[in-house]
């Protein structure tokens, strides 16, 4: 048992309360009509199995029910970081110890400003 | 009170007329399993609060605020797991998820309130879904609740982690419920209508060494 944080509750939860649902990041091409069958079958069916650094989609499925990325390292299980859907991990098989902090944060601002105004709500 | 229909929305009354027999999802649990009376050595009261009006909202938290404000004189939590109560206690929003909420008013009061949120709402991008018939609130008060508590939920109910005003969706028991700590004294717990009867047996099972007692 152990516990992972929830970027959306904001506090650590209870393993017992997750679901993993696979690789993370992984975009759907934008023209599924102009892939060949080996572009679409490669998104569709093939997916990485790194020893070490691995971007996962989770599901807080008892919680809040969303979904959230998590960076773990599939030799040592360590989680180094969770994020919400649409940020950019700050660690990766690139930057093991984890990106610079200026760039990481700037990043950060950026996203919580576009979720903020995606967030209020259009009144059409 | 009547059927208004906004946009594509169709609103009515769920139950129309008092003399259509309904009942609570504890009801089988009530007739078929045991009711251990409440005594004054009862560590632990279990009390149903049957029928009220569950509605949840989903949409953007500033619009839903400016809303439910208006209608109910509550604000939305702004915090994650946030509860929000009014003056009586007898109306709540809870936050279930960063996009959706729960409303809990006096039974009969949620097409009303619906209505009202609706017109509130006007033309912006949200759901109200009533789903009064789906689930029910039952409160636990006494001095051992904390103990049956630590023993069906791995969530950590101390008070430094689970203060009054706190309200979280956890495993219990093998199943899930939404646990809400309303007051210092209390905490409520929101039950889905398949799961009340496993759930209340489970109660009862664990409250069996303090003394629970059933008020109906």
């Amino acid at each position: 048992m152990f516990y992972i944080h929830c970027p959306y509750c904001d506090e650590y939860r209870d393993e017992e309360e997750f679901a993993p649902k696979g690789q993370a990041h992984i975009a759907r091409p934008e023209d599924p009509e102009s892939c060949s069958d080996d572009q679409w079958g490669a998104y569709l069916f093939f997916r990485d199995n790194p020893r070490g650094i691995h971007h996962e989609l989770w599901v807080h499925a008892i919680g809040c029910r969303k979904f959230f990325n998590i960076t773990r390292n599939s030799a040592s299980y360590e989680i180094l970081e969770t994020y919400r859907m649409g940020e950019q991990p700050r660690f990766s098989a690139e930057h093991p110890e984890g990106k610079p902090a200026e760039q990481g944060a700037a990043v950060n601002v950026a996203d919580e400003a576009g979720m903020v105004a995606g967030q209020e709500g259009v009144k059409a | 009170m009547s059927d208004i229909t906004y946009g594509k929305v169709a609103t009515f009354n769920t139950h129309p007329d008092a003399s259509i027999p309904k009942e609570s999802p504890l009801s089988v649990a009530y007739n078929t399993g045991s009711v251990p009376a409440a005594t004054s050595g009862s560590g632990v009261l279990f009390k149903e609060q049957a029928f009220l009006g569950h509605l949840i909202l989903r949409g953007g938290a500033i619009v839903l605020d400016e809303a439910v404000r208006k209608v109910l004189g509550i604000s939305l939590p702004g915090q994650p797991l946030g509860l929000s109560l009014d003056e009586s206690g007898e109306r709540s929003v809870q936050w279930l998820s960063p996009d959706e909420w729960l409303v809990i008013v006096p039974g009969g009061e949620e097409l009303d309130v619906e209505q009202r949120l609706r017109d509130a709402l006007g033309d912006a991008h949200y759901a109200i879904v009533d789903v009064s018939g789906g689930q029910t609130l039952v409160s636990l008060e006494g001095e051992k609740v904390r103990e049956l508590l630590m023993k069906s939920t791995n969530y950590d109910v101390h008070p430094s982690n689970f203060p009054v005003g706190k309200a979280v969706s956890v495993v219990f028991g093998k199943s899930s419920l939404v646990l809400r700590r309303p007051g210092e004294e209390r905490y409520e717990l929101v039950l889905r209508r398949s799961f009340a009867d496993y759930l209340y047996r489970w109660i009862l099972d664990a409250g069996a060494e303090y003394g629970i007692g059933v008020q109906r």
